[in-house]
């Protein structure tokens, strides 16, 4: 017995070590890129690279700001984001709510239709996304916020999440409603979407990181620097032949992934239960 | 009287007795469902009709033609672009490439994934919050991420290079040498992504009834056969999920790949989805850039109606 108590202890210091490990192994990248957004170019080119800076240079965020016009960089993510997240969440609640509630002949078809689409990826629609878009009724959507929007702006995987949660509600107070003469808009927006409060939050969250992270179809489908959204700006300060001012760089990948860290330091809890729920639940 | 009206208002009652009228207002009223039904799901399949069916349609016309996307004549090529890609050793790179980097990036994230779940299901002190640093990768910007480690693997003045240099060991040129940049890319992949399979992992731990293996300890049995006999056949369902997911999302990876490397050294990490990018926006070679991108449909379809062949008794749809 005493050997036992005397392992598990060594076992529990091995545990408690290889959880630092693991802990570590993905936070120093995020260190360095927090301690490199502070040296300045001359401590960066130094050898051996040093882990802390002499002299903290916080010169490099204002350096960042005004190489390339991060301002508007930020300005088209958080409409993008803000918009196809929008539009995502309500096809999916009228969708969900649809296919939830209301009565239609041929069904089944509708939903296979539904299905489809969430085979089809968007990565293997860019080219004839493009196409459409360089030409609707004779205009350019190329280089606007509808053009970056709208490709992205319905959704299949929420309709089905919300569906799955809509059909969980308890029947009787729907049903109660119903007979009270609550029509549909009413049930929808009274009872439906104020007791789906989570996942509704859950999947708009998925939502905001997808479209915040969004790189290839705002790359292909801008091509002013006006246009850009902040994944897309950011590598303008990055000179790809290996003159890069790392300060300057790490500062400027901070402001893409500071907003995304403070969102899920605020709703970590709800972000992975929420997702882990979903993936288990199947 | 009383007894007739509440009859015809019942929906199962036949035609011959209800009142004509009756049956045109009920019939008024399921169009009105209908119309509600059809109005509620409209946006969403507009949506995807136009920028989901149709540009299938168009990919497949696209391949069929050879068009560098100004000049106003499409030339009618048949199969020839097909044949090209086959028989092209560039392409052949690509689907190496493409297979690689799949294996290395799923069976990496998977088996770490496992590891790291079976750590944290352990009764530790701070593992919600280890939990939380493993996840947060998972939800950042891959460009911004990708750009981070170009300065992390820089041969000389990287992390890398430092951890490295502490024990002795010279760095490579993770990102200018052809066979270390595949490594390379496949390395970040699998730190971004990790820790979406820990947390999914974990979940499915926790859900394995205790039960299972107090018995399984009463019959004699070790921690290493406890782990073969009740806790991966118990987690079956959840790797055959990340599997699915990790595969899907690995051939989409992009934004990695064109930040850190844009395909080389030499194609080195050129995959299938930046060669359609490179072909159609870089070389306009809009005929090579379809054919390209509906192989990466046909792989990625056959992907999911597997998951969806043999998930059926566990997912219920309508």
């Amino acid at each position: 017995m005493r050997r036992g108590g005397s392992s598990l202890g060594l076992g529990q210091v091995v545990s408690y070590a290889l959880m630092a490990l693991a802990v570590a192994i993905i936070g120093l990248p995020l260190l360095w890129m927090l301690l490199g957004s502070l040296k300045t170019n001359q401590e960066i080119y130094t050898l051996p690279p040093q882990w802390l800076p002499t002299e903290w240079r916080w010169e490099n965020f204002g350096e960042a700001w005004n190489a390339a016009p991060f301002g508007q960089f930020y300005l088209n993510s958080i409409i993008t984001t803000l918009a196809g997240t929008g539009l995502e969440l309500v096809n999916a609640t009228m969708t969900a709510y649809a296919f939830a509630f209301l009565r239609f002949p041929k069904k089944e078809w509708v939903f296979v239709l539904l299905l489809a689409a969430l085979m089809i990826p968007n990565q293997v629609t860019i080219l004839p996304n493009y196409l459409t878009l360089s030409d609707v009724f004779g205009q350019s959507w190329i280089n606007t916020y509808q053009g970056i929007v709208l490709p992205g702006a319905a959704t299949a995987f929420g309709a089905f999440l919300l569906r799955q949660s809509f059909l969980g509600l308890p029947r009787e107070v729907l049903d109660a409603a119903k007979v009270d003469g609550c029509g549909h808009l009413r049930l929808l927006w009274d009872m439906v979407i104020p007791l789906s409060r989570p996942v509704l939050v859950t999947f708009g969250l998925i939502s905001l990181v997808a479209k915040w992270n969004d790189y290839l179809w705002p790359l292909i489908v801008t091509n002013t620097q006006q246009m850009r959204t902040l994944t897309v700006g950011l590598t303008y300060l990055f000179d790809q032949e290996g003159n890069t001012d790392w300060g300057v760089v790490m500062a400027a990948s901070m402001f893409v992934i500071v907003p995304l860290l403070v969102i899920f330091a605020w709703a970590q809890r709800h972000i992975i239960e929420g997702i882990a729920a979903g993936a288990t639940k199947g | 009287m009383l007894g007739r009206a509440s009859l015809s208002a019942a929906p199962e009652i036949d035609g011959v007795r209800s009142a004509p009228q009756e049956i045109t207002r009920r019939r008024a009223f399921w169009r009105a469902e209908w119309f509600l039904f059809l109005l509620f799901v409209a946006p969403n399949l507009l949506l995807f009709g136009i920028f989901s069916y149709w540009p299938m349609i168009s990919n497949l016309y696209l391949s069929l033609v050879r068009w560098d996307m100004i000049s106003p004549v499409k030339t009618f090529v048949g199969s020839a672009n097909y044949a090209y890609l086959f028989n092209d050793n560039e392409f052949r790179m690509v689907l190496r490439n493409s297979a690689v980097f799949t294996v290395g990036a799923v069976g990496g994230s998977l088996l770490l994934g496992l590891a790291t779940a079976l750590l944290l299901n352990q009764k530790l002190r701070w593992r919600n919050g280890a939990r939380a640093v493993l996840f947060a990768p998972t939800l950042l910007s891959g460009a911004a991420i990708g750009i981070v480690w170009v300065y992390i693997f820089d041969p000389r003045f990287g992390l890398l290079a430092r951890l490295l240099g502490g024990i002795g060991i010279s760095s490579p040129s993770w990102l200018t040498d052809p066979a270390w940049a595949l490594p390379a890319v496949i390395i970040v992949y699998v730190w971004k992504n990790v820790g979406f399979s820990t947390v999914i992992y974990l979940a499915g731990l926790q859900a394995i009834p205790q039960d299972l293996y107090e018995a399984a300890r009463v019959d004699g049995a070790g921690v290493l056969w406890r782990f073969r006999s009740v806790t991966l056949p118990m987690l079956s369902p959840i790797t055959f999920f990340l599997v699915i997911t990790a595969l899907l999302n690995s051939f989409q990876a992009f934004d990695i790949i064109k930040v850190m490397t844009e395909g080389g050294p030499v194609d080195a990490t050129n995959t299938l989805i930046y060669y359609v990018y490179e072909q159609g926006f870089v070389a306009y070679n809009a005929g090579r850039a379809a054919a390209a991108a509906l192989v990466l449909f046909a792989i990625m379809f056959a992907i999911t109606l597997f998951q969806l062949r043999y998930a059926e008794e566990r997912v219920h749809y309508a």
